[in-house]
C-alpha cells in the first residue's frame, strides 16, 4: 500500500533499481493488443467515462475559482517473472487503476484521487481538489480537443499481453545458464524481468485531451561470485520503453557478460586513499554525474521558490564552453522518453546547458506560468496517486572532442569512475554524491589498480566548472535508473562521454 | 477500516482460488486513507486527500507459486484476476520450499490490542490541520533575514489490514499516523541556499508535537553555516539519534534469511560468534503498546515474539522466512524484526560530545552505500569537528568509508536518546577510529 507522505528533505537522488530487490509483478488482465494504435475513444470506453462526465468533473473541480484543472486517468498492469538457484520460480503481477484530479489557483495545488472511476466519485474527488481555491469566480464550460501523439518515441510491435509467461521464460533460464557458463566462480544468479504497459487518459480545463500507451521493461542479472572464500555480487540491467521485441538472444548475451566483467574485476579491487583528485567519469553511466551535480538543481520548481544553487544562474555561463547538456523526452525507447508529459505538454528535447551556459531550467506546468514561457514538457508523476512535478527525462552531455586516453593522460594521481549504483544531492547546499561500484586508481596517466565501493562527493557548481575535458564517446546507459524526488519515483536514464573533473572528494583509507 | 463485507471478499477469494486449482492461499486485503496539506511562507501550498483498498493473493499452484495484487476489488475482475494468476503460476517452475507456514507458528488472537489507531485520524477538523501547519510555518517567518523559504506539513494517514491463509490463520490490524514537518532554506555564502528540517511523528493525535518545529529547523540550518571539509583523517565519530539507524540497517538487512540463502551477505555462519563490540545489545521487542512498528505476526501470519538479536556483540538470531527455512533445512524464525532496541548508556548527543578530544559529529547522510556481500561502506556526510567537548566547525562535503563489522567493532558508546517515534530506537553513537575523507 502506497502513501503519499512527503519527503521533506530537500534532496533527490538516483538508484540503480536492478541492483537492489527488484519489484515484483505478472500477468493477466488487459486490453487487446489493438488497443495501443487506438486513441480517445478507445480511452474513453476503457475507463468507462464519457466526454460528458469529463466536462463535468472538470466543471466541478473549477467550482471554487481555481485557475485550471486536469484529470489524469491511469490502467497500468505490471508482470514480473523472477530466477533463483536456477529455476524461473517466481511470478508476480498487479493491477493499479485510478483517477487523479489536480487543481491550481495560483501557484497553489489541490489534489485528489479515487480508485472507482464512477462519475459521483470524480465528482467527490474534483471537490475535495477544488478546496484549494478561493476566488468565487466561475469558468466557462470547455469543449475538449483531443491532441494526437504525432511523434511515438516508442512504438509497440508485439504488446506485452500478447505473450505468456511461458514465451519469457526461457530467456531468463539462458541468461542464468550464461552467466554460469561463462565463469566457474559464479556461485548464484538472481535474474529477473518486468514489464508494464499503462493506458494513460488526460484532459484538462484548456480543452486538451490526449490518450498515451506507454510500455516499459526491465531485465536484470545480479551475479553473486566465491573465490578463495571472498564473495562479491555485481549486477547487469537493462531497460527501455519497448514490447516484448525487446528479448533477444543479443540483449542476454551481452547482460551476461557485462554481469561477469562487473563482479570478476572486484575480487582484484580495492579502495583507494581518500581525499581530494582529479576524477575521470567513464562514459555512459557517468551521466549520474549530471543527473545529481546539475539535474535536480536545474528542475523549476526550485527555482521558482529560489531554494537552488542555481536559482540566479540563468543565462550565465557556469561552465567550460565545450560543455553542452541535453534532457531529452524524444529518444526512440529511452525509459525517460515521453510522448506527451503527464500534464499534456508534448515530449521534447531541452538543451539545459549550451556552450557552457545555462539556457533552460526543466519546467512543469507551474513554474512556466511563473517564468512566462512555455513548459519544457517535463511535469511527470509516478501514478494517478501523485501531482506532477518538474522531473528529469534523459540527461546526458554531448560528446567533446578528446580521446579517453589523452584525458587520462593528463592525471598523474586520481580515479576513473567506471561503474555506478546510486546518487543524491542537496539542491540548496549544492553538494552531491555518488556511489562508484567500480573502477581504477589512475598513476602517472595510466589506468593500475582496480578500485570499488567508494562514494565520492562534490558541490554541483564547481564539479561543472572544473570539467576540463569532455571526450568524444558519447555513450546513453540504458539501466534501470529510478529517481526518487518528494516521495515520487520516475523513471529516467543518463549518459555521457567521458569526462574529466579536475577535482572531487574520493572516499577512501587514510 | 475493515468492513464484514471486505471480509467476506477475501474469504471468497480465497475459495475461489482453491477450487481453481490451488491447493493453498493467503490473501491479504489493505484500505487506507490519507490527508496532507502543505504550507510555503504562510500560505497553503498544496492540498491532498484519498482513500485507497487493495488486494493481494498469493498462489500455491501445484508445488508452483505466484504474487498477484490489484486495487480493482470487484468480483468479477477479480475471478478473471484470479484464473489468470492460476495460470500463470502453472508454467513456473516448481519450487518445493514454497509453502505456507506451519500452522502451529501462527498467531492465534487473544493478546491485548496494541492501541496503535487513533480514531481521530479520520476526522481532525481541516482548520486544525491548516493552523498546526500555519503555526509551525510563523515559528520560522521573519525569525532571520537570510530565510529565503520557510514551509510547514501536516499530514495523517491510516492502514487496516486483514489477512487469511488456507491453513487456518486470520488477522487483522489497524494502525494510524500523524506527522508535522519543519523545512526552512536560507541564504547562504555564494549561490548556497542551505536547507534544514525537523518533524515529529506519533500514532496519537494528542501525542504529536505541535509546537516548537519550526523554530527548531531554524536554528538546525543557521547552524550549518560556513561549512567546510575538514583534513581527512582518522577521526572518533558521533552520530546523532536522527542518522544512527542508517549504520544499522546494513548489519539488520545482512542477517536476513533470504541474504543468507543467496550468499548475499556478510554474515554467513556467524551465529553465537562474536561479530562486533561487546557493548552492543540488540533485541527485537514487538509487544510495545501504542509503539511504531509493534505487531503480533509478521506478513505471513508468524507469531512476533521478544527475541535477542545481538548479545555482547554475539549473533543470537537470523530473520528466516518460511521460504527460506525450507531452502536452507534451517529452523525459521520471523521473516523480520519489529521494534529494535539497543541497551543504552547514560548520555545523549550533548554528553557523547562532551566526553569527545577531537572528533566530528554527524548530523546527516549524503548518499553512499554498503556492499551487501563484504559489508564495505562508504557514504557521503556532513556536520561538526568537535575539538575538547565542543562543536567548532560545521563541515560538509567528506566521505566515510570502512567496513561495517570493523565499524561495529569499534564502539565507543551507546547513547540514551533514542527518537520515540521510531521503530528502530537507535539513539546517538559514538565510534572510535573511522577514516573521513575530506581535504
Amino acid at each position: 500500500m502506497k502513501f503519499n507522505r512527503r519527503d521533506f528533505i530537500k534532496t533527490g537522488g538516483m538508484v540503480m533499481i536492478g541492483s537492489l530487490a527488484a519489484p515484483s509483478f505478472l500477468g493477466g488482465c488487459t486490453g487487446s493488443a489493438a488497443d495501443k494504435a487506438a486513441g480517445i475513444s478507445f480511452a474513453q470506453n476503457h475507463f468507462g467515462v464519457s466526454e460528458q462526465d469529463l466536462k463535468k468533473v472538470l466543471a466541478a473541480a473549477l467550482e471554487k475559482g481555481g485557475d485550471y484543472a486536469d484529470l489524469f486517468f491511469e490502467h497500468t498492469y505490471r508482470n514480473n517473472i523472477g530466477l533463483q538457484d536456477g529455476a524461473v520460480n517466481r511470478a508476480a503481477s498487479n493491477i493499479d487503476f485510478g483517477m487523479g484530479v489536480r487543481v491550481l489557483s495560483g501557484d497553489q495545488t489541490g489534489y485528489a484521487y479515487v480508485e472507482t472511476i464512477t462519475l459521483d466519485e470524480m465528482l467527490k474527488a474534483a471537490r475535495t481538489a477544488a478546496r484549494i481555491a478561493n476566488a468565487g469566480k466561475t469558468t466557462a464550460a470547455v469543449n475538449l480537443t483531443e491532441i494526437p501523439v504525432t511523434n511515438n518515441y516508442y512504438t509497440v510491435q508485439t504488446a506485452w499481453d500478447e505473450i505468456a509467461v511461458k514465451e519469457k521464460m526461457p530467456y531468463l533460464q539462458k541468461l542464468n545458464d550464461k552467466v554460469f557458463a561463462l565463469d566457474k566462480r559464479v556461485n548464484k544468479v538472481s535474474a529477473s524481468l518486468g514489464d508494464s504497459t499503462s493506458h494513460i487518459l488526460f484532459c484538462n480545463s484548456e480543452g486538451q485531451m490526449y490518450y498515451d500507451y506507454r510500455p516499459m521493461v526491465t531485465l536484470s542479472a545480479v551475479c553473486i561470485m566465491e573465490e578463495n572464500g571472498k564473495i562479491e555480487n555485481s549486477y547487469a540491467a537493462r531497460s527501455y520503453r519497448m514490447g516484448a521485441e525487446f528479448l533477444t538472444d543479443e540483449v542476454i548475451e551481452t547482460l551476461a557478460k557485462e554481469a561477469i566483467e562487473k563482479t570478476s574485476i572486484l575480487f582484484q579491487a580495492i579502495k583507494p586513499k581518500g581525499g581530494e583528485m582529479p576524477v575521470v567519469m567513464g562514459a555512459g553511466g557517468s551521466g549520474i554525474l549530471l543527473h545529481e551535480a546539475i539535474g535536480h538543481a536545474f528542475e523549476a520548481d526550485f527555482n521558482r521558490k529560489n531554494t537552488s544553487i542555481f536559482a540566479d544562474q540563468l543565462n550565465k555561463k557556469i561552465c567550460n564552453e565545450n560543455i553542452t547538456v541535453v534532457d531529452d523526452g524524444t529518444i526512440p525507447f529511452n525509459r525517460g522518453s515521453v510522448n506527451i508529459d503527464d500534464e499534456g505538454i508534448e515530449g521534447q528535447k531541452t538543451y539545459i546547458v549550451k556552450d557552457g551556459v545555462l539556457t533552460s531550467y526543466l519546467h512543469d506546468r507551474l513554474s512556466a506560468k511563473h517564468y512566462g514561457i512555455p513548459s519544457t514538457g517535463n511535469g511527470r508523476r509516478e501514478s494517478f496517486r501523485m501531482m506532477p512535478i518538474p522531473r528529469m527525462r534523459a540527461t546526458y552531455m554531448e560528446a567533446g572532442n578528446v580521446t579517453e586516453e589523452e584525458m587520462i593522460s593528463t592525471v598523474k594521481k586520481g580515479i576513473y569512475a567506471s561503474n555506478f549504483t546510486n546518487g543524491q544531492v542537496q539542491i540548496g547546499a549544492g553538494d552531491f554524491t555518488f556511489f562508484v561500484k567500480d573502477g581504477y586508481l589512475i598513476e602517472n596517466g595510466k589506468l593500475t589498480q582496480p578500485i570499488k565501493d567508494i562514494n565520492i562527493i562534490g558541490n554541483g557548481p564547481k564539479a561543472l566548472a572544473d570539467i576540463t575535458m569532455v571526450g568524444n564517446n558519447y555513450k546513453m546507459d540504458n539501466g534501470t535508473w529510478t529517481c526518487g524526488k518528494d516521495g515520487q519515483s520516475c523513471p529516467v536514464t543518463c549518459g555521457m562521454p567521458s569526462a574529466l573533473v579536475s577535482k572531487l572528494t574520493v572516499g577512501g583509507e587514510s | 477500516m475493515i468492513t464484514n463485507e471486505n471480509k467476506k471478499l477475501a474469504q471468497w477469494a480465497m475459495d475461489f482460488a482453491l477450487k481453481n486449482g490451488c491447493q493453498d492461499a493467503r490473501v491479504s486485503l489493505y484500505s487506507g486513507s490519507n490527508s496532507s496539506l502543505e504550507v510555503r511562507n504562510m500560505k497553503i501550498d498544496r492540498l491532498q486527500q484519498a482513500t485507497e483498498c487493495s488486494l493481494v493473493i498469493q498462489l500455491y499452484v501445484d508445488g508452483r507459486f505466484g504474487s498477484f495484487s490489484t486495487n480493482r476489488i470487484d468480483r468479477k475482475e477479480l475471478e478473471s484476476f484470479i484464473k489468470n494468476g492460476v495460470d500463470s503460476t502453472r508454467y513456473l517452475a516448481e519450487d518445493t520450499a514454497r509453502t505456507l507456514p506451519d500452522a502451529s507458528l501462527y498467531y492465534k488472537g487473544g493478546q491485548p490490542d496494541l492501541e496503535l489507531y487513533d480514531p481521530k485520524a479520520e476526522n481532525v477538523n481541516p482548520d486544525d490541520k491548516v493552523s498546526l501547519a500555519m503555526g509551525t510555518c510563523e515559528e520560522i517567518m521573519g525569525k532571520d533575514e537570510r530565510i529565503i523559504s520557510a514551509e510547514a506539513s501536516y499530514s495523517d494517514d491510516t492502514e487496516f489490514k486483514y489477512m487469511i491463509t488456507s491453513n487456518g490463520f486470520e488477522g487483522e490490524s489497524s494502525a494510524s499516523s500523524f506527522s508535522l514537518v519543519s523545512s526552512v532554506s536560507i541564504k547562504g555564502d555564494g549561490e548556497a541556499r542551505p536547507s534544514s528540517y525537523w518533524y515529529d511523528s506519533a500514532l496519537f493525535y494528542d501525542t504529536l508535537i505541535k509546537k516548537g518545529l519550526g523554530t527548531k529547523a531554524l536554528e538546525r540550518v543557521i547552524r550549518k553555516l560556513g561549512q567546510k571539509k575538514v583534513a581527512s583523517g582518522k577521526y572518533t565519530m558521533i552520530v546523532d539519534n536522527m542518522n544512527s539507524a542508517r549504520l544499522l540497517s546494513p548489519i539488520m538487512g545482512a542477517l536476513y534469511g533470504s541474504a543468507i540463502q543467496q550468499k548475499n551477505s556478510f554474515l554467513i555462519d556467524k551465529l553465537d560468534q562474536k561479530i562486533v563490540s561487546d557493548k552492543l545489545f540488540i533485541t527485537d521487542t514487538p509487544h510495545i503498546k501504542r509503539a511504531s512498528g509493534a505487531r503480533y505476526f509478521d506478513g505471513e501470519g508468524v507469531a512476533t515474539k521478544q527475541m535477542p538479536v545481538i548479545e555482547g556483540g554475539v549473533l543470537k538470531t537470523y530473520f528466516i522466512d518460511t521460504y527460506s527455512a525450507n531452502k536452507m533445512a534451517t529452523p525459521q524464525t520471523i521473516s523480520g524484526p519489529s521494534i529494535i532496541n539497543l541497551q543504552m548508556g547514560d548520555k545523549d548527543t550533548d554528553g557523547l560530545i562532551a566526553a569527545t578530544k577531537k572528533g566530528i559529529l554527524i548530523t546527516g547522510f549524503n548518499g553512499g552505500n554498503s556492499n551487501s556481500t563484504t559489508g564495505d561502506f562508504s557514504y557521503g556526510v556532513e556536520g561538526f569537528l568537535i575539538e575538547n567537548g565542543k562543536l567548532t566547525q560545521p563541515i560538509s562535503e567528506m566521505n566515510i568509508t570502512g567496513n561495517m563489522l570493523t565499524l561495529w567493532s569499534n564502539l565507543l558508546e551507546i547513547g540514551n536518546d533514542p527518537r520515540p517515534s521510531s521503530s528502530w530506537k537507535v539513539p546517538s553513537l559514538a565510534f572510535e577510529s573511522v577514516d573521513f575523507s575530506g581535504l
